[in-house]
């Protein structure tokens, strides 16, 4: 089963067993742009799988007015740079709602937005903003890496009853792998390879390069698979194995998720710390230029033997 | 038009095998056709460019959509260096950079496609209130799509050029279909023209396939405006011939719909009109095209450096 289709059979699953899970979003009727949401309309109607027109502030807004009154919307915004249209209905008010009106509700809201470079797409359609998200409180972000993964996960997601920015990659829509009906909680990290040189932590399209890079080495890459809430005692266990870490993301390095896990690996054992993700350039449409934002595994190898050395 | 049909043409041709949406197999990573962006194609549609960008001297601005190909060319920028542009190449108006979505020639006062619905909107009055401060007589034509008129930057830009009667012409390219939705079932009200006149910004509904209709109607519309009677709009309604991307079959559209569209080609009804030269225009536009292909495909890929220029100029280029 591919990575969209193990999504889609999440979302499947969810609208089977809870009448509360309702679909809104742009083209979900006919798949969604990526073929995410591919037959739910056919099976569940058009009232709760919800064709929108194009109004990503209110598709937001309104899936935080339908959570408040009791259901839990699977918001589709097609790609990150999209939801940006949305910021004020995601951080201002579906991720404050509940601190804010004291506990009186909560919002269940799973929030799809998929990130990454993808083929040409240039500037508005390619960015990584996972961070961006992880810095305001309230929300959850979940970053999948495999079909497995992307199955489990986004059940985890729509069952966990607050915020969440689910974001899936771009390039990682046609993977295959076997997918079951396993239960993941969010919150907890893969160790997809163990090792005992040093410890790679990534997450989303960046662990498969990782583990192209961290091939043949006893290098530990860590699939962190949730960014908020991360799984700090898998980091910091590993990291205290191996003395050394690295963290690689396909996001700007600058300001970037990366920055917060090595601080915290630096503050809580004082081990050597490393961050690799893209430059500060916008993505460019042509090849080369977009080759540029891309970290490759040579990159992260690189990065590497410097930790190591 | 003649030229506007002949590079979409061979736009799509250039993109075939491009990205594989709409749940086609990406697995084919090594295949790398010579246009690998999305593409959003205004076959169909050429009317309502070449109708409006006829009216305008080079000194006017627009801002178009994703769907920009003709606003640019009509507008009058090198269909060459707009090929070399998709093909990813230096030499391309954004060096590589923009791609399809992104298209600009400031040289012609085109200010941009854009990647997001509705974007274009506050840019354009923006840039008619840049004019009006600075005692400029030009105009700005914003040209948007009918998926558009649903986003909230369609009130906030209407609003805002009535508020400061700004010299702006909305022209709402309505071709039917917001990506693979159908515009109609999504919107309420009586359409484009009555929310705009719901906020005092006056306008005309015109057959977009017509392109004499679009040309006449514009050119009232512009000359209003040029006489300082503030934000005019125009409602061309036209029709998307092919998908909302070059590799999307848009099945989901009704097989009857499709072809009376089809039977209803902007082009194919204005070249009788033209007479004995149509064929001429075409054959032109066919050899003009043929040489932008030669030239994107001979044209040098950008420096992996340029990835790092352009960005800002404090801290321009910088890793961390």
């Amino acid at each position: 089963m591919s990575y969209a289709e193990a999504g889609c059979e999440a979302v499947r699953a969810a609208l089977r067993t809870d009448p509360r899970v309702v679909v809104l979003g742009e083209d979900v009727g006919r798949g969604g742009i990526f073929q995410q949401y591919k037959g739910l309309q056919r099976e569940f109607g058009a009232t709760r799988v919800i064709d929108t027109p194009i109004s990503e502030s209110t598709i937001m807004g309104a899936a935080v007015g339908m959570a408040l009154a009791g259901l839990k919307p699977v918001v589709e915004m097609r790609v990150v740079d999209f939801a940006l249209c949305a910021m004020d209905e995601i951080v201002n008010q579906g991720a404050k709602a509940r601190y804010m009106l004291g506990g009186q509700a909560r919002a269940p809201i799973v929030a799809r937005m998929p990130i990454g470079l993808w083929r040409g797409s240039a500037a508005q359609h390619s960015q990584s903003l996972e961070a961006w998200f992880a810095h305001v409180p309230g929300l959850v972000v979940v970053a999948p890496a495999t079909p497995q993964d992307n199955y489990s996960l986004l059940a985890a997601a729509m069952a966990c009853g607050d915020p969440v920015v689910y974001m899936e990659h771009k390039e990682l829509w046609a993977l295959q792998g076997d997918v079951s009906s396993q239960r993941l909680p969010l919150g907890k990290a893969r160790v997809v390879q163990e090792g005992s040189d040093a410890t790679l932590v990534t997450w989303s399209r960046s662990v498969h390069t990782a583990l192209e890079a961290a091939a043949g080495h006893s290098v530990e890459v860590i699939d962190l698979r949730t960014l908020w809430p991360w799984d700090r005692d898998t980091v910091l266990a590993s990291a205290a194995k191996t003395g050394r870490v690295l963290v690689a993301h396909e996001a700007v390095q600058a300001a970037g998720f990366g920055a917060e896990i090595a601080a915290t690996v630096a503050e809580e054992l004082g081990v050597r710390v490393k961050r690799l993700g893209g430059p500060r350039i916008p993505v460019g449409y042509s090849r080369p230029l977009e080759d540029e934002a891309r970290v490759s595994s040579q990159a992260i190898m690189a990065a590497l033997k410097q930790l190591l050395s | 038009m003649a030229r506007i049909r002949a590079f979409e043409n061979a736009a799509e041709e250039a993109s075939r095998g491009g990205v594989a949406a709409f749940g086609a197999s990406v697995s084919d990573a090594a295949f790398q056709p010579e246009v690998r962006g999305p593409l959003h194609l205004s076959t169909g549609q050429e009317g309502v460019a070449a109708g409006v960008c006829l009216n305008l001297a080079t000194e006017d601005l627009i801002t178009s959509t994703h769907r920009g190909h003709g606003h640019t060319l009509a507008k009058g920028a090198s269909m060459e260096r707009m090929m070399c542009e998709l093909f990813g190449r230096a030499t391309g108006f954004n060096g590589g950079k923009g791609g399809s979505m992104h298209i600009a020639d400031f040289s012609v006062g085109m200010l941009g496609a854009n990647g997001v619905v509705a974007a274009g909107m506050p840019i354009a009055v923006g840039a008619a209130h840049a004019i009006r401060i600075r005692h400029e007589n030009r105009i700005v034509a914003c040209f948007f799509g009918d998926g558009a008129v649903n986003r909230g930057p369609f009130l906030e830009a209407l609003n805002w050029a009535k508020v400061f009667a700004l010299p702006v012409l909305f022209v709402c390219e309505d071709n039917r279909w917001s990506a693979t939705t159908a515009t109609e079932a999504m919107t309420a009200g009586d359409g484009p023209l009555a929310r705009a006149a719901a906020i005092g910004v006056p306008g005309l509904q015109v057959d977009g396939n017509d392109a004499l209709a679009v040309h006449a109607s514009s050119r009232v519309l512009i000359g209003k405006i040029r006489g300082g009677e503030g934000p005019q709009f125009l409602h061309a309604v036209t029709y998307r011939f092919k998908g909302h991307v070059s590799v999307d079959p848009a099945a989901y559209r009704d097989g009857e719909e499709v072809d009376r569209a089809l039977q209803n080609d902007p082009l194919a009804a204005l070249e009788p009109q033209v007479g004995a030269e149509a064929l001429s225009i075409r054959n032109e536009a066919g050899a003009e095209v043929k040489r932008a292909l030669a030239a994107a495909a001979a044209a040098p890929w950008p420096e992996s450096a340029g990835a790092y220029t352009d960005i800002q100029h404090t801290g321009d280029g910088q890793w961390r």
